[in-house]
């Protein structure tokens, strides 16, 4: 505190959050609920069933409750980066603003023509051709997320391109490996299948819900089947692309993975820590505890990481302070070559002012050789490198235990369903309610993870979020933190309002 | 149908907020405001960039 940049950085920061995690409770119900309608309305016009008509027209409603509340609260994200992050948003502009507004103006017409098919063509076109407007829809939506990630995955590994330090933009070199970097890669294929899983879930505990009031038993249990036989293979898949990201954030971000699991001192046959309690006080380098409690799996992190139980997972302590042994430089090492880049820049700008080509060059060859460590130049102290342990490591843990809960709801469902019992079991409906709920909590833990567990950087090594932000007055973003918590406050309440109305009235029996 | 119509009015006065107000009067884009050529705005970006922690 007391550090005027350094507030309107922490504003900037949780406006960012907020409008972000506000942003991300409708965007995985529209990705996954879009597919499971596309199912329904296969059901439809394979066997011709006016029921599961009604039942696709209920859970369509339900859908566009939610796209049309949400629809268009990311842009509020493009807003931010124009005025809180110009200097992070003019360093990528060049490469993520285009292809953005092409992505946002490609899903606008897919959506605006597909979209108004589905919802008000149901008398107006054929079943075909409606049946193939709603895939469309389920397909478009989920393309439309492509971009937006291929960004957030670059920011993390920013791969396939070059400073160029006359523009201070990055310039894309090659094209594939932004696009299909591995980061890249399990961003898309672990936000979609989680959240078809959300998708999923919120099916089920819609559907449970009418089997503990009594009403709509037949339809309730058609949906449910369905819905969790895909919530199943999905939450089989999040597990899958879950590893995948984990194996990445190991070999591309060691100071995440650390954090995620509250590793202070990296060690062989490194442990996930199963349950835990971690001492929030704790700061790298220091010699209190890292956990009061905690129950461990043996090897398990060294297997995820590495893909070898028997592997070295460095730890906090030496991603800070370097371990020799292991041939880690850690970031107090990292400050002096970053600094190095950081004067070097300098030096090359000046030497460029004055019209000397020679200096300039011999500046720009010295900077071109400590660049990759850039971003630690601007660190005063190399604790900072490390993010906040604790709430990386609960959201983390919450995320995945979630992730193991919620295949085994699906399997009971099931379970039940065939024996013909489903509406008898209370404890389980419940559950099955609850876990909607459940669900949101994983999704934003997932996000918590990626995005606090890379602090302090906007783009991973290279630029800190501090620097990243505009020099302007705290003031100004605390009261549009303000307007935001209000606008998606009230755009929440809506939503659930009109969703509660909505369900109470039920499907058309 | 009610709900229909209770939606579309959502949407036009969150639209209206965002772009009428928010946009416009509080989310100015930093750069284009203050600078006038993008020479301009690549000076600004690298000065922010090349200053030293210490002068932070
Ligand atoms: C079952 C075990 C799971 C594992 C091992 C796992 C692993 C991970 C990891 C390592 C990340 C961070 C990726 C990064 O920073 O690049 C992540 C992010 C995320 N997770 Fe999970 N996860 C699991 C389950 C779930 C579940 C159940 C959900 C939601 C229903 C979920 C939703 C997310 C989301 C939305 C993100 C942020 C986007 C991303 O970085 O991909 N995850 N997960």
């Amino acid at each position: 505190m007391g550090d005027p940049i350094l507030t309107t950085v922490d504003w900037a920061r949780a406006q960012f959050a907020l409008t972000a995690m506000y942003h991300w409770i409708f965007v995985p119900l529209t990705l996954g609920l879009s597919f499971l309608i596309a199912f329904f309305e296969s059901i439809y016009v394979k066997t011709g069933n006016e029921e599961w008509k009604k039942l696709t027209k209920f859970w369509m409603t339900l859908f566009g409750i939610n796209f049309a509340i949400g629809v268009a609260t990311g842009i509020i994200l493009e807003f931010q980066f124009g005025t809180n992050w110009s200097n992070y948003s003019w360093m990528v502009g060049d490469i993520f603003g285009a292809p953005l507004a092409i992505e946002g103006i490609f899903a606008f017409f897919l959506e605006a023509t597909f979209f108004a098919v589905m919802f008000f063509g149901w008398h107006r076109v054929s079943k075909g051709f409606h049946l193939f407007s709603t895939w469309m829809v389920a397909v478009g939506s989920n393309l439309s997320a492509v971009w937006i990630l291929v960004a957030n995955g670059w920011m993390q590994f920013p791969t396939g391109m070059e400073f160029n330090p006359d523009t201070a933009r990055f310039e894309m070199h090659n094209f594939w490996e932004v696009a299909l970097s591995p980061v890249a890669v399990h961003k898309f294929t672990h936000t979609t299948s989680s959240a078809f899983l959300l998708a999923s879930l919120f099916v089920v505990g819609i559907s449970a819900l009418f089997l503990l009031q009594e009403r709509h038993q037949k339809m309730a249990k058609r949906s449910m089947i369905v819905a969790a036989v895909f919530g199943f293979l999905a939450s089989v898949f999040v597990g899958f692309t879950g590893d995948e990201a984990a194996y990445n954030v190991a070999q591309r971000q060691p100071m995440k993975l650390a954090a995620m699991e509250g590793l202070y001192v990296g060690q062989e046959k490194a442990p996930v820590v199963a349950m835990g309690v971690i001492n929030a006080g704790k700061k790298p380098g220091d010699d209190q505890p890292a956990f009061y409690q905690e129950i461990k799996v043996p090897g398990l992190l060294s297997l995820l990481a590495n893909r070898d139980p028997n592997s070295f997972v460095p730890g906090i302590n030496d991603l800070v302070f370097g371990n020799a042994e292991r041939n880690i430089i850690g970031a107090e090492q990292r400050m002096i070559t970053g600094r190095v880049a950081l004067a070097e820049l300098a030096h090359y700008k000046d030497a460029k002012a004055k019209g000397d080509e020679e200096e300039a060059a011999a500046a720009l060859s010295i900077f071109n050789q400590h660049k990759e460590d850039l971003g630690y130049g601007y660190l005063n102290n190399p604790a900072e490198a490390a993010p906040p342990v604790a709430t990386t490591f609960y959201s983390f843990h919450i995320m995945v235990a979630l992730g193991t809960m919620f295949p085994m709801i699906f399997l009971l469902v099931l379970y039940f369903a065939f024996k013909g019992t489903l509406e008898y079991q209370r404890w389980l409906n419940l559950l099955c309610f609850f876990s909607i709920f459940l669900g949101y909590v994983a999704q934003e833990a997932g996000w918590v993870v990626a995005e606090v567990g890379r602090q302090p950087w906007a783009i991973q090594g290279l630029l800190p979020v501090g620097v990243a932000s505009t020099n302007i007055a705290a003031g100004n973003v605390q009261t549009t933190f303000f307007m935001f918590l209000t606008l998606f406050t009230a755009l929440l309440l809506a939503e659930i309002r009109i969703m509660v109305k909505q369900i109470k009235i039920g499907p058309e029996e | 149908m009610v709900i229909g119509r209770s939606l579309w009015k959502i949407i036009a006065i969150k639209l209206f907020i965002m772009f009428a107000v928010l946009k416009l009067f509080f989310f100015p884009n930093y750069l284009t405001t203050n600078f006038n050529t993008e020479h301009d705005r690549a000076e600004h970006v690298l000065d922010n960039l090349t200053r030293p922690p210490s002068a932070r």
